[in-house]
């Protein structure tokens, strides 16, 4: 093959192709060439992305670990340590949806207890396009089916998450998954090979030829049939993997582990050249002891594949047999294919003759770092605010809220969670379906929570407000359980890099994420960058996925999303402005995907946490609930149910100078819906007083209805029963279109 | 008339089905047994009037509703 198609092929530039060749002093050999390929992609090396990660703050006091391990560490205090990180699984879950989806569940799982932390909670982030197109429905079906078969097999609950259905995501789903885990905070396993002479092992799964990079198919080397030449969709093994956490937190208790990464993307080549360049050490390894399911592998084939369920590990040296041993009690291999050594190579072995030699560092850190052309899109500048006044009055308010609450994004998403096993365990205290999912610390009176949020629509519209916004709305649905946030996991998920408009959006993401999480003090500990989602070139929505987690000191202070009890006080905390653009009820109600997103000022969501910080901790509110999409309207239905089917009634009258749809949908930020037992009321209005947070008593709950009166004139008023029945079954009913 | 769809993951994508079955045998001393890969079989039964015909339906069904071909292969037999 002649070297253009070759470097085609291998997605590597004639110029990065030249820095090989220069960094090496020799032309690389295929094998070589293969590495290279795989540790310089955009998804290993982060090329475009880099040097804008750079300004995202990653330090604070607690953060035990930052970016650049398996996941990032935050000390929760009581001698214990969280471990988290959220990652995308978009292309392999539309190529799919079932084996893409549960395989990325898989994979952030082994990041988790890498580091030795046992995996307790999952989340995910997950898009779509319209239910109304027959393929979105089936891979939503796939991706659902395939997240639950494996959290469910692996006996880890899944606790929140967030589903949203725009057209930009058609044949272009985002499957974000999160895992936390817990560990002692003195026990924090890294990835760095260490002591010369010490054995490196193989564990789990065997390997196959999954997912070996499109390299292969150019290569025309193979002659199955057709079809077969194409790279093989992973298929992920639970039951594997549960083994495989059991052994390693099982190996991790004893004394002769040094060091241990998990085989993900770019599987053996990418966990051994990472492992020794962090140690600065080299790594020998022979592919001919690398357990293999079918026969007639390359050395190529052996070190691109990316079978699932294997991990890669450093051992002190005499403490071979012991490694042996725990893996051989959960009946699983474990076999010694090489050793650290004091070169600094990557160096793999084939039939006794040496069939690649590069050094560990060229390969895990020295690759290609790009500044990217930025420009900002013309239709930037076009956008303009969106009032009450631009649009049509409805003529029954009562109809648009239903039409609101039937929209996929905003309706219930219990076809899907309940799919998911969310008790396991026994430690969930809030579950899917609220602001955010918390779960207790055993043996502690902590509990922890999390959630993920992201607005793509707010994010193609104005990026720098869709990443502060992700960031805001996310501590937000902290404040509103009552947790004070610790940590910050993103995945990023954009277009083509080389394009400026999609490099623009991007850098523009960064910038709101870092100046939110400077404010809330929220270091971002990990994550993730999904470049080139697009679909016959035209690309997704830019959308930064934000995952926060808190810690709730006393979990008994843990505060729920819907009314608790008939007679108590509803108060909007927080100001709202006619800011109707980019909302849910433009798009839902309107048909219009523009204007600006709501304006965020920083300072203002910052007095609200402090606010729900000492409300929350004075056990002065009953319920809370974030405002986001669909506005006050939308967050004043949602605490009408409750998530066992337990609903409540409520009478609102709200005076506000402006159109009623403005005060009901705009989706102005820095506001908390709250019900307040009357007897708590003055502290609380105090307490928002000493804060600055602006508090408005807007009505009463109880009843079997909903009754909204605005300025004095009648607005909604409907049976709660039928509000709940629309919400509950909207995504069924489009499942079955 | 009678077609039988016979389906099986394409060559490389891992069965961990299979290979617990093959764990399964060795466990009960089947040292012979190397490999063992599962699949399914559908029976239809057609009201048609000739082998073609059956094995053309048959084979248009396997590909779009029984099979996953990102996955699996199938073959199709039909018996008089």
């Amino acid at each position: 093959m002649i070297l253009d198609e070759k470097l085609e092929a291998h997605n590597l530039t004639r110029d990065e192709y030249d820095t090989i060749v220069s960094k090496l002093g020799r032309e690389p050999n295929d094998n070589e060439l293969g590495l290279f390929s795989v540790m310089w992609s955009e998804h290993c090396s982060y090329k475009s992305s880099r040097v804008h990660l750079k300004r995202l703050p990653t330090k604070g006091p607690n953060v035990l670990q930052g970016p650049g391990e398996n996941a990032g560490v935050v000390d929760i205090g009581e001698g214990l340590a969280a471990v988290f990180k959220v990652e995308s699984h978009n292309h392999p879950s539309f190529i799919e949806p079932f084996q893409g989806a549960a395989t990325g569940v898989g994979g952030i799982i082994r990041d988790i207890f890498t580091m030795g932390a046992r995996p307790i909670a999952l989340m995910n982030s997950l898009r779509f396009g319209p239910l109304s197109v027959a393929k979105n429905r089936s891979i939503l079906r796939g991706a659902v089916a395939g997240i639950a078969n494996y959290g469910n097999s692996m006996g880890i609950p899944t606790v929140g998450g967030e589903v949203v259905f725009e057209d930009s995501y058609n044949l272009n789903p985002l499957v974000n998954a999160f895992c936390l885990g817990i560990a002692p905070k003195e026990r924090i396993f890294l990835a760095a090979a260490e002591g010369v002479g010490n054995p490196v092992f193989y564990v789990g799964a065997k390997t196959g030829k999954d997912g070996i990079h499109g390299a292969t198919m150019a290569s025309a080397e193979f002659d199955e049939a057709a079809e077969e030449k194409r790279p093989t969709v992973q298929v992920g093994d639970p039951f594997m993997e549960k083994l495989l956490l059991e052994a390693c937190l099982e190996l991790m208790e004893s004394d002769a582990l040094v060091a241990i990464q998990d085989m993900g993307a770019a599987g053996l080549t990418c966990s051994t050249c990472e492992m020794g360049a962090r140690g600065g050490m080299g790594i020998e390894i022979d592919l001919d002891k690398v357990p293999k399911r079918e026969t007639g592998m390359s050395a190529y084939e052996i070190l691109l594949s990316e079978s699932q369920e294997r991990m890669l590990l450093v051992a002190h040296a005499g403490k071979e047999a012991k490694v042996e041993a725990i893996f051989d009690k959960w009946d699983l291999d474990a076999s010694a294919i090489g050793r650290v050594t004091e070169d600094g190579l990557l160096r793999v072995i084939a039939d006794g003759r040496t069939v690649a030699s590069v050094p560990n560092r060229y390969l895990a850190d020295e690759g290609p770092v790009y500044e990217r052309a930025l420009e900002r899109p013309a239709s930037f500048a076009t956008q303009t605010e969106v009032h009450a006044d631009d649009v049509d009055e409805p003529s029954d308010l009562g109809e648009t809220l239903v039409q609101m609450l039937s929209s996929h994004t905003i309706a219930s998403k219990h076809w899907i969670y309940e799919q998911y096993d969310h008790m396991v365990r026994s430690n969930t205290i809030v579950m899917p379906g609220s602001d955010a999912g918390v779960v207790r610390i055993k043996g502690t009176p902590m509990a922890l929570a999390m959630c993920l949020d992201g607005n793509g629509r707010y994010a193609s519209l104005d990026p720098y407000l869709g990443g502060a916004s992700a960031v805001a709305e996310s501590c937000r649905n902290l404040a509103a359980v009552g947790a004070t946030p610790i940590g910050a996991t993103n995945c990023l998920n954009f277009g083509n890099p080389e394009k400026p408009e999609i490099m623009w959006q991007f850098s523009q993401a960064v910038d709101g994420i870092r100046d939110a999480c400077e404010r809330f003090g929220v270091p971002i500990t990990g994550g993730n960058v999904s470049f080139y989602n697009e679909t016959e070139g035209v690309g997704i929505y830019p959308t930064p996925v934000i995952g926060v987690v808190g810690i709730i000191d006393d979990a008994t202070k843990c505060v729920r999303h819907h009314f608790q009890q008939p007679g108590d006080l509803i108060y909007l905390l927080g100001e709202t402005h006619d800011e109707l653009g980019a909302s849910e009820y433009l798009k839902a109600v309107h048909a219009r995907i523009d204007g600006r997103p709501p304006r965020l000022d920083l300072d203002v969501e910052a007095a609200l946490h402090g606010l729900m910080k000492d409300a929350t901790s004075q056990r002065l509110l009953r319920s809370a609930h974030d405002l986001s999409d669909g506005g006050l309207g939308i967050a004043i239905a949602e605490s009408l149910f409750g998530p066992l089917g337990e609903t409540m009634g409520a009478a609102v009258a709200i005076e506000a100078p402006r159109r009623a749809d403005g005060v009901l949908f705009s989706e102005t930020q820095s506001r908390i819906l709250a019900s307040v037992a009357p007897e708590s009321v003055d502290t609380l209005s105090a307490l928002a007083e000493r804060h600055g947070v602006p508090l408005s008593r807007i009505g009463v709950t109880g009843g079997e209805r909903l009754d909204i009166q605005i300025n004095g004139t009648h607005a909604i008023s409907e049976m709660v029963a039928t509000l709940r029945e629309t919400w509950w079954t909207a995504i069924e009913r489009g499942l079955s279109s | 008339m009678k077609a039988n769809v016979i389906i099986k993951l394409k060559s490389a994508v891992h069965d961990p089905q299979g290979e617990t079955i093959g764990h399964a045998l060795a466990g009960l001393e089947y040292d012979q047994v190397t490999s063992v890969r599962q699949g399914k079989i559908f029976e239809l039964t057609l009201d048609v009037s000739s082998k073609e015909e059956a094995a053309s339906m048959a084979r248009e069904i396997a590909e779009r509703v029984l099979s996953n071909p990102v996955l699996e292969v199938f073959e199709v037999e039909v018996e008089d």
